[in-house]
């Protein structure tokens, strides 16, 4: 077992030894998704002397694979939190010196304390930023936006709507269809049929934003899943015919949190790169350059405009009444959603 | 007589050695890790306990949706075997019978070209063309009279059209080789002998060319079965195939050990598939 555990780490040194500086900060995160700005990879270079090398990922099972089979590699990841036990579990990730991170204490309580990052008073993950995975709608294929998440459903839009090629998020989402917890989903079955009716619906699956951005630019879908900062940022960035819709019966939400992995080379850089996410300087640039979700630093979301959808909307008390946040899930149940999720793609054959 | 053998063996071992040394060490040493994964209940580097199981395997039988998966899979490089063929073995014989010097090699260069360009860069200019709005769309409409609306992109045609591309060329260089390697004398002799040109075809090129038809649909058939790329961006909500599973259980869920079982039936099915073939096929090289 230890020998085979050799092998994995053997291999890995070899991939890792070529451009390792002591300033260099391997950065793992989703593309596009704000450490990988050059503005905002330019300021932090300047002001700390690191030099952030990114690299990506496309779900976060691929995330976790990355640290697994490159240990020592990455200097900080991006985990969502309801990954970090499953990190922590693993022995992936290492707790934090919040004491080193001068914008930890501006943090909001509740998101900081979360059983999900502080495990036995040690902090595993640095809340970053939150948003809802909720429905994007095409701005020309709607007069008044909808307001149920059974417009998925409607014949309508048939052959123009999709859904992200994940099994626990269409799952949640069926869930949320259903009318059911998400984080405790009595009636699988409900949620399977929810989601067979469905399938005809479809024209295909995506898994980056990219993907959803391009079907949106050619005119191809009406509406889809899709994550709030995602929506905000085709609008901004790319002038995409997208608005997010909050559905009334609700949708799923998430935190994404910054961790350092196990063996990082540059622990201090990792500090100053977290400190640097969470600033509300960069974070109200991000914002008006880009487009972002919601960050947990309270007072970065009050530098926003008042009117700004991440501070007026998602602000909202009625909307943070309807949200559900994803808890970790067990391997059990990931198991059990993925076969589910299989099934349905296979059946629609 | 023995020491000659000997000699010879004593001479060529330096010459085999360099590429036996890296097929041993980019291909066999891998592939028996991959053997031993697929044995085995996790990966020890994850932490947890793991042991040797079958289940994995088993996992294959007990679940439907494997097989049908790796059905349509199966289904789907025939026909992509069958199209490449189709559209091939004309070129390959146009190319070693009908064009000669220069324009041969021009025309040569134009197949292989493909060749020189990125898969995934391939498979993105298809999905430009196919879609609702594309290039094949806007062109019909402007030459037609009338409106039609030409939206292949994600369904089960854009997967074959994309990997007949993909894979054509394989098949006009094996059955160029053949063909071209048919003495033209024999052709004129059934010609003069006074066989049409059908005839001709049937009888005598056909089955001189057959050692390189299947070559090609050899080459073309199997990575077919396991494809992934394509299914995946080009197929759509149809795009699930076999080849696709298995990515997912090693990019998305990082399940290798069942990703690994799942590539092993995979092996042992389509070397089956080849084994039934082959004495179809060497009585009809013979």
């Amino acid at each position: 077992m230890n020998r085979l555990r050799l092998i994995f780490a053997a291999s890995t040194i070899l991939a890792s030894a070529f451009g390792a500086h002591a300033a260099d900060l391997h950065v793992l995160n989703w593309k596009g998704y704000g450490a990988d700005e050059p503005w905002a990879v330019e300021a932090f270079e300047k002001a700390t002397g690191n030099k952030v090398i990114n690299d990506f990922f496309n779900s976060e099972q691929e995330m976790l694979t990355k640290i697994r089979t490159n240990p020592g590699l990455y200097d900080v990841v991006m985990i969502n939190a309801a990954f970090n036990d499953q990190a922590t579990a693993e022995n992936l990730i290492q707790p934090i010196d919040t004491s080193k991170i001068a914008n930890y204490g501006d943090i909001s309580a509740e998101k900081a304390q979360s059983p999900m990052l502080v495990k036995d008073g040690k902090v595993y993950g640095v809340p970053w930023v939150w948003g809802l995975t909720a429905l994007a709608i095409n701005d020309k294929s709607f007069d008044t936006p909808p307001t149920s998440i059974n417009v998925m459903w409607d014949v309508k839009h048939k052959g123009r709507v999709v859904i992200r090629d994940d099994a626990v998020e269409a799952i949640q989402f069926g869930a949320i269809a259903t009318g059911q917890n998400i984080n405790d989903i009595k009636d699988l079955d409900t949620v399977k049929a929810k989601l067979t009716s469905l399938m005809p619906q479809i024209k295909t699956f995506w898994s980056a934003e990219n993907d959803f951005n391009q079907l949106i630019a050619s005119n191809q879908i009406d509406v889809g899943t899709y994550w709030s900062g995602s929506a905000d940022r085709a609008k901004t960035q790319f002038k995409l015919p997208v608005s997010l819709v909050i559905p009334q019966e609700g949708a799923v939400a998430w935190l994404d949190a910054w961790s350092i992995p196990v063996g990082a080379k540059n622990v201090a850089g990792a500090e100053a790169f977290i400190n640097f996410m969470i600033e509300p300087s960069f974070y109200t640039e991000w914002v008006t350059k880009v487009g972002a979700p919601v960050s947990a630093n309270t007072k970065a979301v009050a530098a926003l405009p008042e009117d700004s959808f991440n501070r007026k909307v998602m602000g909202d008390p009625e909307v943070a009444k309807r949200i559900q946040f994803q808890a970790p899930i067990t391997d059990a149940q990931r198991e059990a959603y993925l076969k589910a999720w299989q099934e349905l793609k296979v059946n629609v054959k | 007589m023995a020491g000659q053998r000997r000699n010879e063996i004593g001479r060529a071992v330096p010459l085999l050695a360099p590429a036996y040394l890296w097929l041993t060490v980019a291909i066999f040493l891998p592939l028996s890790a991959m053997i031993f994964f697929s044995f085995m209940t996790g990966l020890p580097n994850t932490g947890k306990p793991w042991s040797f199981t079958l289940q994995n395997y088993a996992a294959f039988f007990q679940e439907d949706i494997y097989w049908r998966l790796l059905l349509s899979s199966l289904r789907l490089a025939a026909e992509v075997t069958f199209w490449c063929l189709i559209i091939g073995f004309p070129a390959a014989y146009a190319l070693a019978k009908l064009l000669k010097g220069r324009m041969r090699e021009a025309i040569f260069l134009l197949i292989i070209l493909p060749f020189w360009s990125n898969g995934l860069v391939r498979i993105f200019s298809w999905a430009m063309v196919l879609r609702e709005g594309g290039l094949l769309d806007t062109t019909l409409n402007a030459i037609l009279p009338f409106k039609i609306s030409i939206d292949l992109m994600y369904s089960y045609p854009a997967i074959v059209i994309g990997l007949v591309h993909s894979y054509v060329p394989y098949m006009v260089l094996t059955c160029y080789l053949t063909l071209q390697a048919i003495d033209d004398s024999l052709i004129e002799a059934a010609r003069s002998l006074g066989a049409s040109r059908w005839q001709t075809l049937r009888r005598i090129i056909v089955p001189l060319a057959l050692p390189g038809v299947i070559a090609g649909a050899a080459l073309i058939f199997v990575p077919v079965v396991g494809s992934f790329m394509e299914p995946r961006i080009l197929g759509g909500r149809t795009g699930t195939f076999y080849g696709t599973v298995i990515e997912d259980q090693f990019v998305a869920v990082f399940n290798w050990p069942l990703g690994a079982a799942l590539s092993f039936i995979l092996l042992a099915v389509v070397l089956v598939v080849l084994a039934l073939a082959s004495p179809v096929l060497r009585r009809a090289t013979s």
